[in-house]
């Protein structure tokens, strides 16, 4: 095995694993969807990064959260729905990440270049995650409590604004990890299949949150291995093979 | 609190969207009693209840005893049915240990082992009606509010939802807020009864206070015969 491959098997199986997890929560707040327009927003901040060589995870990250205070303030100011701000904000930050990067790199921004991955950005993407792992799992009952009914986790004294803010930032993080992988427009494949397929295949809470992390770790595992044989960048790579996968456990799906 | 009032309301206002839901209200719960809040549709019932505690912004003023335990029955939770959650998961989201769990579901006549591991998507609508209520029974309050529960359903054991919480009542000295629309339990269940619609229209004892007056200007007309087949 190359040093190229651990490392990059290395990111993949714990931004991958941590991905999954999430995802097992974005999932039951249907907020899946959200994570698509949300990781869109990575998408000037990535062609930045390439054009000014600095870590892709960091422009990504700065450029979500940019975007969000930018929603967040055209929300206050228009009173339009933040759905329509995101697609506004969503569609200039295309336009812009085009604008400014030369043809050549502009798959990379889309389906990312796990190939580029180092050393140094292998551990930080792995004490990052583990950090992340934590916090999700600190706030994993109350978020699922909030789900069920806010009045309920009202009731019990959870800061469901508090508990919101730290997961959406946890969500940004996990966003800009998971475009070292899977590019800028793939990172549903690290967030919402892992989960979805976990969710077909699980009767309780705990085998749900396992199979998330589970499947989160096998498909970059899976498709980082197969991108040593194929000619096609790994980000689409593991995008297929969950979608495989989950298209399976669709059919193992047991009809109540 | 003197005279043992766990709760005081006075001069409620509650205002959503620039809608008045709740005009002026005034009503006051004793230690031990049982009071029904009676109302049509979009009355601001359970709007009430979520001020009560402390989910919405209001005017006025709303005192609690100090230091007091609540437990809320909310009327409906759609989403859970979706989520792959068993029973004892369920439970443990609150913190609650193993024992503790069967503990409160013994409390709610749902003692066999095999309940803990069922998804509770899977649960008959008694069975979850009584998990609710076990739910809230988490922690030990001393009051419990209870938004409409699922009036007539056979929550299994001949046992109605009522009779459930006249047992809870005894057993843990409850002090109970209830909204419903039926009048039955009122009578059968209630020390007072709160007609809500928007402004209080009647307040009291059930018996004296549901007059055929005060029902029709709370229901409008057609509630008299439903009213009479009880009277």
């Amino acid at each position: 095995m190359t040093d190229q491959l651990l490392l990059s098997l290395t990111t993949g199986i714990f931004i991958g694993g941590v991905a999954g997890y999430l995802g097992t929560l974005m999932v039951i707040k249907r907020m899946s969807v959200a994570v698509d327009p949300l990781s869109h927003l990575v998408l000037p901040g990535i062609a930045l990064a390439l054009l000014f060589h600095f870590d892709v995870s960091l422009g990504a990250l700065f450029s979500i959260v940019l975007g969000m205070i930018l929603i967040w303030f055209l929300e206050l100011k228009t009173k339009l729905s933040t759905e329509t701000l995101i697609a506004v904000v969503f569609t200039l930050g295309v336009a812009f990440a085009l604008l400014i990067l030369p043809e050549a790199e502009i798959e990379e921004i889309f389906v990312g270049d796990i190939s580029k991955i180092n050393f140094l950005s292998t551990i930080i993407s792995a004490i990052l995650s583990i950090i992340i792992f934590l916090i999700i799992k600190r706030i994993y009952s109350k978020m699922i409590l909030i789900e069920i009914s806010e009045d309920l986790a009202k009731v019990e004294g959870i800061n469901s604004k508090k508990l919101l803010f730290i997961y959406l930032l946890s969500v940004a993080i996990i966003v800009a990890l998971g475009v070292k992988i899977v590019g800028g427009l793939l990172t549903a494949s690290l967030i919402a299949i892992p989960a979805a397929t976990a969710k077909n295949l699980s009767k309780n809470l705990s085998q749900y949150s396992f199979l998330g992390i589970f499947f989160g770790i096998l498909f970059p595992f899976l498709g980082i291995s197969f991108f040593k044989f194929f000619p096609f960048s790994a980000g689409i790579l593991i995008t297929l093979v969950g979608g495989f996968i989950f298209l399976i456990s669709s059919f193992l799906k047991k009809e109540k | 609190m003197e005279n043992n009032f766990i709760l005081r309301v006075k001069g409620l206002n509650v205002e959503l969207n620039n809608e008045k839901i709740i005009e002026d209200l005034s009503f006051e719960v004793k230690e031990g009693e049982v009071l029904t809040i009676l109302g049509p549709n979009g009355a601001g019932k359970t709007v009430l209840f979520r001020t009560l505690i402390g989910l919405l912004p209001f005017q006025g003023k709303i005192e609690w005893e100090k230091g007091i335990k609540i437990g809320y029955v909310p009327q409906r939770i759609p989403l859970i049915k979706d989520i792959p959650l068993s029973v004892k998961e369920f439970f443990g989201l609150k913190g609650i240990s193993q024992q503790e769990t069967e503990n409160i579901l013994n409390a709610v006549g749902m003692g066999e082992k095999e309940i803990l591991g069922k998804r509770i998507g899977d649960l008959s609508s008694g069975q979850f009606q009584r998990t609710l209520v076990a739910f809230g029974l988490i922690s030990d309050p001393q009051v419990l509010l209870f938004d409409e529960p699922m009036t007539g359903i056979d929550i299994g054991g001949e046992e109605t939802i009522y009779s459930l919480l006249g047992k809870l009542k005894k057993e843990r000295n409850l002090t109970i807020l209830l909204i419903t629309h039926d009048l039955n339990i009122v009578y059968k269940f209630a020390t007072n009864v709160l007609c809500l619609n928007r402004k209080s229209l009647c307040y009291g004892l059930p018996r004296e206070t549901l007059t055929t007056d005060n029902l029709e200007q709370l229901y409008g007309e057609k509630v008299k015969l439903y009213f009479h087949t009880h009277d």
